[in-house]
């Protein structure tokens, strides 16, 4: 476990903390499922964390633990992924697709 | 080789951030969702060329059934069930944070000496009692839109209950980080099945009403989960990534509940409408008009706004609406839809099923926008929304809805109500714009209805 000095870690949280809320808080209302579902695919990224959690994993228990682990990280990736890009498709202007905006 | 590894890890996060950023405008949205999906790839690709892993072969077999069962049933469900699915997903990575911590914690409990920092060690159980709990809760959130579970489950002293729960999760957690590499496993045992029962036992009082809310708050708990795993391992993109979800959900789950007019703590610890009821009996009548004069009325108007509401989606009309609404616009007649914010299962979600029908964004709007334009309406069309139009939310400080931003729909000249029964809405409370005079009901199955319009509209 190489890890972070704690501090380096705060300024991490701080910093992404401040802009997810400062990303999200333009956002208008139409897009509001389709971005829940873009952030829940985002922290889809938790797959690396159980990939790694158990290619170090020893043992049945630890072993059975982590695969569950990266079964249900891949499902929220792909899962989240999927339907968001479903969603995103299907959004269309009535001008064509170059122009619009907030509608 | 490590360079490569964090060097793709922070391309990543730098795709995440720039991909939800893109995410916050329809014109950009689509690209967004691909920007992101390269960054997870490219991560997920490096992860693999981590020094010192083993079990490749299962890794890749978990992943691939993961991988598959989400796919298909990502691309089969119907995009009126879509804000379940994402419950879904959304309670599999809180359970994928979970599972690191318990293979952490387990790993822990065999070693001789803990190589845990006291930090490291308190995020972990953090971690692993937040995802914990968002896993079973989203699974109840789930059932409960699905339609597996009716029933809320109510008694008294429940708070009482949970808090008795949450407090033994905190002790349990307390033990654990001071015990160390001491810790039984069967004491972690019994802390992963109380944050289990405790996600349960949260959720199944709250309402289906208000499972948005609940949604929106365990997707930003699940993004904190993730990121305190991430600490634990070590994983800078895992940190980023679950802090900017987690900032940007918590801002959501405000968002929405300001939206339909609760606190979050109003959401979480009190059942709606449970006791209370309704306060006052609307006096009137309902009065009932037939589709032919509905689409007299409609064709020959020079504005007409539409407020589609979840029952439209129930009836799978949206398609027969927009095609009327086509006829219309052939006719010169200016058709806008009205979408209120926590219209359909969710903030947007109405949105997603418009579109879905071919409806261009540009001719529906907010709240904010339209409610302006609801007094030059010659025609406001209700279909299948009930609480969202309804004025007692102005006028009735006793009624549970009361404050309640609703679409002014009674203020324009004339109000047809389409609705399959004369039942109140899902807060149970009655509606004043059914039996206000300016309004006429079209009794009927949404799609039905919407048919008869279209046909009728055409004989002009």
């Amino acid at each position: 476990m190489d890890g972070f000095t704690g501090f380096t870690a705060v300024y991490i949280f701080m910093l992404s903390a401040f802009t997810g809320y400062v990303v999200i808080s333009k956002v208008p209302v139409i897009l509001h499922t389709p971005l829940m579902s873009g952030s829940n695919f985002v922290h889809g990224i938790v797959l690396v964390g159980a990939m790694v959690a158990m290619g170090h994993a020893e043992g049945t228990l630890e072993l059975s633990v982590g695969f569950i682990g990266i079964v249900l990280a891949a499902g929220n990736a792909v899962g989240g992924y999927v339907v968001t890009e479903r969603m995103l498709e299907m959004f269309k202007s009535s001008q064509g697709d170059k122009r619009g905006g907030k509608a | 080789m490590s360079w490569l590894i964090e060097s793709s890890y922070f391309l990543a996060a730098v795709l995440f951030i720039l991909g939800l950023q893109r995410m916050s405008s329809p014109v950009t949205a689509r690209s967004g969702i691909l920007w992101a999906g390269v960054g997870m790839i490219l991560a997920t690709i490096a992860t693999f060329a981590t020094p010192d892993l083993h079990n490749y072969g299962l890794m890749m077999l978990a992943i691939l059934i993961g991988s598959t069962i989400a796919f298909v049933s990502a691309k089969k469900v119907a995009m009126a069930d879509m804000p379940q699915m994402i419950a879904l997903y959304n309670g599999m990575g809180g359970g994928a944070a979970a599972a690191i911590a318990a293979v952490e914690l387990i790993k822990l409990s065999g070693m001789e000496h803990a190589d845990f920092g006291l930090v490291a060690l308190t995020l972990a159980v953090l971690g692993a009692i937040i995802g914990t709990v968002s896993l079973s809760g989203s699974i109840i959130a789930f059932a409960k839109l699905q339609g597996l579970i009716r029933k809320s489950l109510l008694f008294s002293g429940q708070n009482y209950v949970n808090l008795g729960i949450f407090v033994s999760i905190i002790l349990l957690g307390l033990v654990t980080i001071l015990q160390g590499s001491e810790v039984s496993l069967f004491l972690l045992l019994v802390f992963f099945v109380l944050a289990f029962a405790f996600g349960i036992m949260m959720t199944l009082p709250i309402g289906g009403a208000d499972m948005p809310v609940v949604i929106s708050l365990y997707n930003a708990l699940t993004g904190l989960a993730v990121a305190f795993e991430g600490f634990v391992l070590g994983n800078a993109a895992m940190i980023i990534a679950g802090t900017v979800v987690g900032a940007a959900g918590t801002l959501l789950t405000q968002l929405m509940a300001k939206a339909m007019n609760r606190s979050l703590t109003n959401v979480l610890f009190s059942k709606f409408g449970g006791s209370s009821g309704s306060s006052t009996e609307v006096e009137g009548d309902m009065k009932p008009i037939d589709a032919p004069d509905v689409a007299v009325m409609m064709a020959y108007a020079s504005k007409v706004i539409i407020i589609p509401g979840y029952g439209m989606a129930v009836a799978q009309a949206q398609h027969k609406i927009w095609e009327l609404t086509k006829l219309l616009q052939e006719r010169g007649v200016d058709v806008k839809f009205a979408i209120h914010p926590v219209a359909g299962r969710m903030p947007g979600h109405m949105n997603v099923l418009l579109a879905e029908a071919g409806v261009p964004y540009d001719i529906i709007a907010d709240l904010d926008e339209i409610n302006a334009e609801f007094p030059q309406a010659d025609v406001a069309l209700v279909i299948g929304a009930n609480d969202v139009v309804n004025p007692v939310a102005r006028t009735d400080p006793d009624s549970p809805i009361y404050g309640m931003p609703i679409l002014d729909a009674d203020k324009a000249k004339n109000v047809i109500v389409v609705k399959r029964g004369r039942g109140a809405g899902f807060s149970g409370v009655e509606n004043g714009l059914f039996f206000a005079d300016n309004t006429r009901m079209l009794f009927g199955d949404g799609q039905k209805m919407a048919a008869e319009l279209i046909q009728s509209v055409k004989e002009f």
